[in-house]
């Protein structure tokens, strides 16, 4: 109750600051939207060569996607930890932070929060729904139940790596680029993995899970049953893997010695 | 004055070298994007031997050349120009003696000659050893390359100065960097060349200067443009090379006259 109090004290501050700058707002938005529109592009010319990808048809791969933006706008839109290093550990507000009663980490997510993102989770709806209704999809009482859960074990694998990630800020006090790679390695994860060579689909599904914030899931929905266990597993994986990122990041703060003296 | 921009590439040449996590994260990052791109086109190609005019091998050495070229002409000047109007940093550099948008320019060109010695060349024998692709020997057409790259590298250079001068108006302009990004390298014919769209995609991005930061140095080198292909190649280059200087410059004088330093 305290954390959802204070998170609706921070939404209402973020709005205020938001509201200044009202036509960056309405840019940023817009500019949200181009980027989920560029993919779709290339799916449509894709399929204007070719009817299908490994099995795959355009609607499905286009379902896939729609699928991805809905964990991916929920992770976009709170961990939002892109400049954690600089702001935090370089400028030195990891100090005022680690002097409050809330745990550190709550507090850097709610303060970097870009809860506009989560217009990307509409749109993603949006182009879900078109392409399952190109397709007569069958649905089940259950797909809208497990929807969720399949969402919400997918931001937490994104979460949890990226807080993994950050966490390395507390170790080093120079900037890596480690977090651009995840971002390429991430929108992977939305294509059918069968595309992809053994060794990165082996990576996809163990090692950087990403296969499991789109592909997995957006497959079982598809009632292709080929991948029905990894899709079950989706919460499982996100469960553990969002507790490694919260222990990385408890080490971290332990560890942090603080900068500049 | 000339000598003291030079200095500039060599300057930004070396602040390059002191960052060496960077430099080896972007070897990783550059062959992994080359090798998802390349598995997604040879699924796309399937039993095609040949699409759009473009073999399967071919494609695989457009996407190994195109992404090693980006390394090259990829630069973060939007982001720095931004970021030097928002924090009011450029409010000194004004008062310095010399162009403020060439220093930019020549500092981009030391990131950019970088990124090729140290970054694509090496990145491209170690994707050639992985991965079927087939480069012209010894041959002129490297030449042609280079200097279209070159060119590429200029146009590019050109779009990301706008973009940053940008923040002069729009004061987070994060948004659009980010945009920006997305919208060249589908346009520029990295993600998908240009000869895959449809036809009236094809007549609409022919208008457009994105196709000449990719597509055209990248089609120069794997299909050996010759004759009056090659001249149109080079020609629409130039071409925005000298027209994009407009736009900057307009925007660089109603900049200065705008210019507000958030508590600077």
């Amino acid at each position: 109750m305290f954390y959802v109090r204070i998170f609706l004290q921070y939404l209402e501050q973020y709005l205020k600051t938001r509201l200044v700058y009202r036509w960056d707002f309405l840019a940023q938005f817009l500019t949200d939207l181009s980027f989920q529109a560029v993919n779709l592009v290339f799916i449509l010319v894709i399929f204007s060569h070719t009817t299908s990808i490994k099995g795959w048809t355009r609607e499905e791969v286009i379902f896939i996607y729609g699928y991805f933006l809905v964990p991916f706008a929920v992770f976009t839109a709170f961990f939002n930890l892109w400049e954690f290093n600089e702001r935090y550990i370089i400028k030195g507000e990891m100090d005022r932070v680690l002097t409050r009663p809330v745990h550190s980490l709550v507090q850097v997510m709610l303060e970097t929060m870009a809860p506009e993102s989560l217009a990307g989770a509409l749109v993603g709806l949006l182009i879900m729904g078109w392409a399952a209704a190109r397709m007569d999809l069958q649905w089940t009482v259950w797909d809208i139940p497990l929807f969720v859960i399949f969402v919400i074990g997918g931001v937490l694998i994104y979460g949890g790596i990226y807080i993994a990630l950050t966490s390395i800020s507390f170790f080093s006090d120079s900037k890596t680029d480690i977090q651009p790679i995840m971002y390429n390695i991430g929108n992977y994860g939305r294509y059918p993995v069968n595309l992809y060579h053994r060794i990165i689909q082996f990576v996809l599904t163990w090692v950087l899970p990403f296969a499991f914030v789109g592909f997995y899931p957006a497959s079982y929905l598809l009632d292709r049953d080929h991948w029905m266990w990894l899709a079950f597993l989706t919460p499982v994986v996100g469960v553990v893997y969002f507790a490694f990122g919260v222990f990385c990041w408890n080490w971290g703060v332990r560890h942090y010695r603080g900068a500049g003296n | 004055m000339l000598s003291a921009y030079l200095e500039m590439i060599r300057i930004r040449f070396l602040m390059m070298l002191a960052y060496r996590v960077n430099y080896y994260s972007g070897i990783v990052i550059y062959s992994l994007n080359i090798g998802v791109n390349y598995f997604i086109w040879m699924a796309i190609y399937g039993s095609n031997n040949s699409l759009q005019g473009m073999t399967a091998s071919q494609m695989a050495t457009y996407v190994a050349v195109a992404w090693m070229s980006r390394a090259a002409y990829f630069n973060n000047l939007d982001r720095e120009i931004a970021q030097e109007i928002r924090d009011g940093t450029v409010a000194i550099q004004l008062i310095r003696p010399y162009h403020y948008l060439m220093v930019k320019f020549f500092q981009a060109w030391g990131e950019g000659l970088f990124r090729l010695f140290l970054f694509s060349i090496p990145g491209m024998l170690i994707v050639s050893l992985v991965f079927p692709i087939h480069l012209p020997g010894f041959d002129p057409v490297w030449l042609l390359f280079a200097v279209s790259l070159f060119l590429g590298f200029v146009i590019n250079t050109q779009i990301n100065m706008i973009t940053g001068l940008a923040a002069f108006f729009i004061l987070n302009n994060e948004g659009l960097v980010r945009a920006k990004r997305v919208l060249v390298d589908l346009f520029s014919g990295l993600i998908l060349p240009i000869r895959f769209y449809p036809g009236w995609a094809q007549a609409f991005l022919s208008y457009l200067p994105f196709q000449a930061i990719s597509y055209l140095p990248s089609m120069i080198l794997i299909k050996g443009v010759g004759g009056s292909a090659l001249i149109h190649a080079f020609t629409v280059q130039i071409i925005w090379c000298v027209l994009l200087c407009l736009p900057i410059f307009l925007l660089w004088r109603r900049a200065r006259r705008t210019l507000t330093v958030q508590g600077g």
